[in-house]
């Protein structure tokens, strides 16, 4: 199951980055979405992979599995969604108001916005 | 435990979340809430700082529950020093964004503008890692919203860039977060610092890894070499009172490098040796040059004053860098210059800004700016400071952390890339200094006998008033004043401050107390001891299905 897991985060986080490193915002957003996903599991993992264990220590319990990563993991997941609508929404309307859906800071690109506001004030 | 710790996290939450449900759609009545919550904010600040410069530690355990298992806010020396400089940055950003009307070109900003407060106050006061994550988050969710305030096609386009950055940058975060845990258990600071002691040299792998990931995602925050580039386009498009109030935002990495490094990962620590104090201050060395030889580069104003931020936190970190007492307590002196040197350029940028016709920001000499005497005074003041030529603070500043270098060995490089670099950078604001205001006025003669039109001027007073109603408004001035007030103060009250600073960095080495005070402080008790019968049966049942489910796990994995 370590292969498993630890595998499914590498690929994920391979992919996510390979996507990032394409400078075009819909890859992109694809891309940090699956490296939320890769650190989601990651972060579930951290705590031990244990299977069919209770959450919780007791005395008379022989096997636990951690619940802290659990409480972590869930607060990630809610903050990255947040965070990939924000991002989807930002990156829509940059989209819309230049026709141009690069990432990276394009200074001719961004020259020429500037020039057309100027014409059209 | 006073609850007066946890207010300047509470405060700015319930103010912005009222800001939202009740006065929505009423703008006076948003400034004046929020004005009032900057300066109740403010008093506490004060209040917590004071309270903390008698050197004692004050623990706030959230819901009671006990540290390591609940989370728990610190308020130290460094602590409420970045509160109150928090408060006091937002106090004067505030008057610069309802004085130029910038609050009303888009919607919410006062709510955002208390939410992201929160975030930064929670960040500075809390003792958690995780906690630290999710403040950052909060600051940062809060900060998109400020970035893309009253919109643009530029604006947004930059704003993306900076969204998928800090994502990215937050996901770096987590993994260093899943490792720490891995490795040590627990992400409670004071806990850390004690089980990483405990950690064996020949297995010290894991923590490295995660100190390195933990560095990088506060150097992001700090935009320090070579993480940097998401900041010029950021802060030269964001807002003028959002870039200004931005300021704080690369700060808060300072703050967290300083108090992880002490604390968690201090320089005498072995299994993290070899990492931090070989890596860091060379890269700041760096960044600083980077950011001096943009100011010298730029082409826009805004631009120029971003780059001199990269310059200024490369500059804050060759002190944290150093890792001594001395060099600590210089980079806090710097800190708080900074900081208001920063966020003062910024303010006078988007003065100049909206009072050059057509021009914006290009460093180009176009008719001159009304009122320029003021500004350019202003502006003159401000570059000063952040160039660190005598008289102000940045001087003070510099010559602390260049003292504090002299027993580093890379003494020599500090030494020669501080001062050279400092000459570019006067170099850099002296030509837009004088390109925006002196040359303006020859420019704006000549065009004006170009056009050959004797009703120039009456024109220009005129269109003056029309065109930008909040001309008149004096409270950016008194903002922007106010903040190079505090600079001269920083300056000339240097010696008190500087016996404050050292006591905090004092503190800071010796960190002892800080973990005594977390994790001896009684709270609620915790019970994982249920009664005795009770626990057979649930445990009795718990064995049977986990057989059940490792059965049917191992049938998974066989398939």
């Amino acid at each position: 199951m370590e292969l498993l897991v630890a595998s499914g985060i590498g690929i994920l986080t391979a992919a996510g980055l390979y996507l990032v490193m394409r400078l075009r915002t819909f890859p992109v957003i694809i891309g940090t979405a699956l490296l939320t996903y890769a650190v989601n599991v990651f972060l579930f993992a951290s705590g031990r992979l244990v299977v069919g264990a209770p959450p919780i220590l007791m005395e008379s319990a022989s096997d636990y599995t951690d619940p802290l990563p659990q409480a972590l993991v869930l607060t990630a997941i809610v903050i990255s969604f947040g965070m990939t609508a924000v991002v989807v929404v930002i990156a829509l309307g940059a989209y819309l108001g230049s026709g141009d859906d690069h990432v990276d800071d394009q200074d001719g690109a961004l020259d020429t916005v500037r020039k057309l506001e100027n014409v059209n004030r | 435990m006073s609850h007066w710790t946890v207010v300047p996290v509470v405060l700015p939450a319930m103010l912005a979340a009222f800001l939202l449900l009740a006065t929505r759609h009423h703008l006076s009545m948003q400034r004046i809430l929020s004005v009032a919550g900057s300066v109740a904010l403010w008093a506490v600040a004060l209040g917590l700082f004071l309270r903390a410069s008698s050197g004692e530690i004050d623990l706030y355990q959230l819901g009671d529950w006990q540290a390591p298992f609940g989370i728990v806010l610190v308020a130290d020396r460094l602590s409420t020093l970045m509160l109150l400089l928090t408060a006091t940055l937002a106090f004067f950003v505030l008057l610069h964004a309802i004085g130029t009307g910038w609050d009303g070109r888009g919607r919410h900003f006062h709510a955002l503008f208390h939410f992201q407060i929160m975030g930064i106050t929670g960040a500075f006061l809390t003792g958690d890692l995780f906690n630290l994550f999710v403040f950052f988050e909060v600051l940062l969710i809060a900060s998109y919203g400020l970035m893309i305030h009253s919109g643009g096609t530029r604006r947004t386009q930059a704003g993306t860039q900076y969204v998928l950055y800090n994502l990215l940058g937050s996901t770096l975060f987590l993994f260093a977060l899943g490792t720490i845990y891995a490795e040590t258990g627990t992400l409670n600071m004071a806990d850390l610092a004690e089980r990483v002691t405990q950690i064996d040299l020949s297995q010290s792998a894991g923590i490295r890894v995660a100190a390195v990931l933990l560095v990088i995602v506060f150097a992001i925050k700090a935009a320090i070499a070579p993480v940097h580039f998401w900041l010029p386009s950021s802060y030269a498009e964001a807002p003028g009172p959002v870039a200004a109030l931005f300021a704080i935002m690369t700060k808060v990495g300072a703050y967290s490098i300083i108090r992880i490094y002490t604390l968690v990962f201090p320089p005498d620590l072995e299994v993290t040796s070899g990492l931090l104090d070989v890596w860091l201050l060379p890269l700041a060395l760096v960044g600083l040059t980077v950011g001096m030889i943009g100011v010298l580069g730029a082409s826009r104003l805004d631009r120029l004053v971003a780059f001199s931020v990269i310059g200024s936190m490369g500059m804050l970190t060759v002190a944290v860098a150093l890792f001594t007492t001395q060099g600590i307590t210089a980079g806090l002196y710097y800190i708080v210059h900074s900081t208001f040197a920063t966020a003062a350029l910024f303010l006078i940028v988007d003065l100049v800004v909206r009072h050059r016709h057509g021009a914006g920001a290009e460093l180009q000499a176009v008719r001159p700016v009304p009122g320029a005497p003021i500004l350019a005074a202003m502006f003159f003041a401000a570059a000063i400071a952040m160039t660190g030529l005598p008289p102000l603070s940045g001087f003070v500043g510099k010559l602390l952390i260049l003292d504090a270098s002299f027993d580093s060995p890379l003494v020599v490089w500090t030494w020669a890339v501080i001062l050279s670099t400092s000459l570019v950078a006067v170099v850099g604001f002296a030509r837009a200094g004088s390109t925006v205001f002196w040359k303006a006025a020859q420019g704006g003669e000549a065009a004006e006998a170009r056009a050959d039109d004797p009703t120039t001027q009456q024109d220009n007073v005129e269109s003056k008033p029309s065109s930008h109603p909040e001309t008149q408004n004096a409270l950016p001035l008194v903002a922007i004043g106010g903040l190079i007030g505090l600079i001269v103060l920083h300056t000339i009250f240097a010696g008190p401050v500087n016996r404050t600073l050292a006591a905090t960095a004092e503190q800071l080495f010796a960190p002892e107390t800080y973990i005594a005070t977390v994790l001896t402080t009684d709270g609620k008790e915790i019970h994982h001891k249920a009664k005795h019968g009770e626990a057979n049966l649930v445990s009795q049942e718990g064995r049977a299905s986990d057989d059940g489910h490792e059965g049917e796990a191992e049938a998974g994995e066989g398939h």
